[in-house]
């Protein structure tokens, strides 16, 4: 279903009755993937969604990476009408990292593993249909002492 | 001729002030050459029992895992699903394909959890005898050509034979004999030796700065650092042996690699083995 | 044919926590060959998961996201002889599944 954003939003708006609806139903993934900064990306997967720091958000993440390429990251959190958990690694080429759609079947806790060039802030952004909920940490990427 | 451990050995190449009193061995084996495996056995469990005095020594099968917190919880977050677990898999495949002449490896090695036969030395033979070599001579015997010794084949082999042999301890019989003797000495001389641009002995990092940082890394004791292979290192992405990790660990002090397989590699496991005896055994294994 | 999803979980007050291992060697694209050639972005980037067939989570994957994807989810709503399963799609649109059944 390929929906031209700005062609329905002009027709809502048009409509004036749509103020309840959320300027943005469809985050674009795609081009969140694509962004090249933490700022772009957060713009083209929340738009204008009010977004605050929370501290009901379980978001655990070590402190100093045992090695980049391979980085546990587990999100959970009890805020209700959770839609997505998005992580995000602010210093790579490529901030999205990974986004999660969670339906009412599902519980708003997961786990994955991502790769980290190098030190970086690290953020999980939980949705729900009127804001998004931030957590952060820095997380530290070394050289192995051995040389590598 | 009153014989040193390899900790005073080790203290004296150093040149640095005893961090522990070095027992001498006193020399109860029977041989003119004064080596004495027991003693060097007990010399090191001493010095791993004072240096790290909260670690049960049987814990150091984990590695840096038994005291850097930090570390241990991101790889017990990796134990819940290891990635390992890919190459055990493989290995399975690779395990119950048939040879040529329709024998395999079960006929060899039955259901693959053999690896607490591995290393011994053989005395007919005169020489320590590895997991990786004998899978390859079971292929020899076969009909079947080898297999490179850090290639991507005999690595899942080994993964899948040590998860199969896990929980089995370490029980390298006493060298006794003069090849064996031997071949423990030469390890255990290699194991003492300053080497490269570094100039840094095994010795240096993990048994006089064991648990020391370097950079942003703690350094391992040496006893229980053969259990757990072949490792599936994160910085490989992939699972590698102990061989290769002897000739990455040599390269990176600047020395002369030798490769997988080698008699001074083989000599080395022995030694190192024979070091562990009484640890179980627990490969595959996560590490950085 | 890629290699199956490893699927592992546990059923706990109609809760289903469930693990999964996706061997995939997430290549981003900017990494090089010994060669020196550039190794093509390969990468899965959608994963979905089902209970009896009905979609229940999903999730988009950058090229960042580990080698051998691992991803632990939760589910609710779940019973004994309920299948999970988890699919994902790459860049290049191979695909590969696991399945668990819940006791």
């Amino acid at each position: 279903m390929n929906i031209n954003r700005r062609k329905w939003l002009g027709s809502m708006l048009a409509l004036g009755g749509a103020a309840l609806l959320p300027m943005r139903l469809f985050a674009d993934t795609a081009a969140a993937f694509k962004a090249t900064s933490a700022d772009v990306a957060l713009k083209e997967l929340f738009g204008d969604l009010p977004m605050e720091e929370s501290s009901e958000i379980n978001f655990k993440v070590p402190d100093i990476a045992e090695n980049g390429a391979v980085v546990p990251v587990s999100v959970s959190t009890d805020i209700e009408g959770v839609q997505s958990i998005t992580i995000m690694v602010d210093e790579n080429p490529n901030p999205m990292s990974a986004s999660f759609n969670i339906s009412p079947d599902a519980i708003a806790d997961i786990s994955t593993r991502v790769k980290m060039g190098k030190s970086s802030k690290v953020r999980a952004l939980v949705r729900t249909p009127d804001k998004v909920y931030v957590a952060s940490q820095e997380v530290k990427v070394t050289i192995g002492g051995c040389g590598g | 001729m009153v014989r040193t451990t390899i900790l005073g050995a080790g203290l004296l190449l150093l040149g640095s002030v005893a961090l522990v009193s070095a027992p001498l061995a006193s020399d109860t084996s029977d041989t003119n050459s004064g080596i004495d495996p027991q003693a060097d056995r007990q010399a090191l469990r001493d010095f791993y029992s004072q240096r790290f005095p909260d670690v049960p020594l049987e814990e150091h099968k984990n590695g840096v895992y038994a005291f850097d917190e930090g570390a241990r919880e991101q790889w017990l977050e990796m134990e819940d699903f290891p990635p390992y677990e890919i190459a055990v898999d493989e290995g399975a495949e690779l395990y119950e394909m048939p040879f040529a002449d329709g024998q395999g490896y079960p006929d060899c090695f039955g259901d693959g959890a053999v690896k607490g036969r591995y290393p011994h030395y053989d005395d007919v033979r005169g020489e320590v005898v590895t997991l990786e070599m004998a899978i390859n001579e079971c292929r020899a015997d076969h009909g079947e050509a080898p297999l490179a010794y850090d290639g991507a084949a005999i690595t899942r082999l080994t993964a899948y034979m040590a998860y199969a042999s896990r929980g089995q301890i370490i029980d390298v019989a006493l060298p006794e004999g003069e090849g064996a003797l031997a071949a423990y000495e030469s390890g255990r001389r290699f194991y003492s030796t300053r080497r490269g641009q570094l100039n840094f002995a095994c010795s240096s990092c993990h048994v006089q700065l064991a648990g020391n940082r370097l950079r942003a890394e703690r350094l391992s004791a040496s006893l229980g650092q053969v259990t757990h292979w072949p490792v599936y290192r994160f910085k490989w992405q992939d699972v590698g042996s102990l061989h290769l990790r002897f000739n990455e660990c040599n390269s990176q002090v600047g020395a002369e690699p030798f490769p997988p397989q080698s008699e001074e590699y083989r000599n080395l496991e022995y030694f190192l083995s024979y070091m562990s005896n009484g640890l179980e055994l627990n490969g595959p294994a996560s590490r950085k | 044919m890629a290699a199956q999803v490893k699927i592992r979980g546990k059923l706990k007050d109609g809760v289903a926590q469930v693990k999964s291992l996706m061997p995939h060697p997430m290549e981003t694209g900017t990494q090089r060959d010994p060669a020196g050639n550039l190794i093509p972005a390969h990468y899965i980037d959608k994963v979905t998961c089902y209970r009896n067939d009905q979609e229940v989570l999903s999730a988009d994957f950058g090229a960042s996201v580990s080698k051998d994807p691992y991803f632990a989810f939760k589910v609710k709503n779940c019973s004994p002889g309920d299948v999970i399963k988890v699919t994902w799609v790459d860049n290049k649109g191979e695909t590969s599944s696991g399945e668990l059944v819940l006791k």
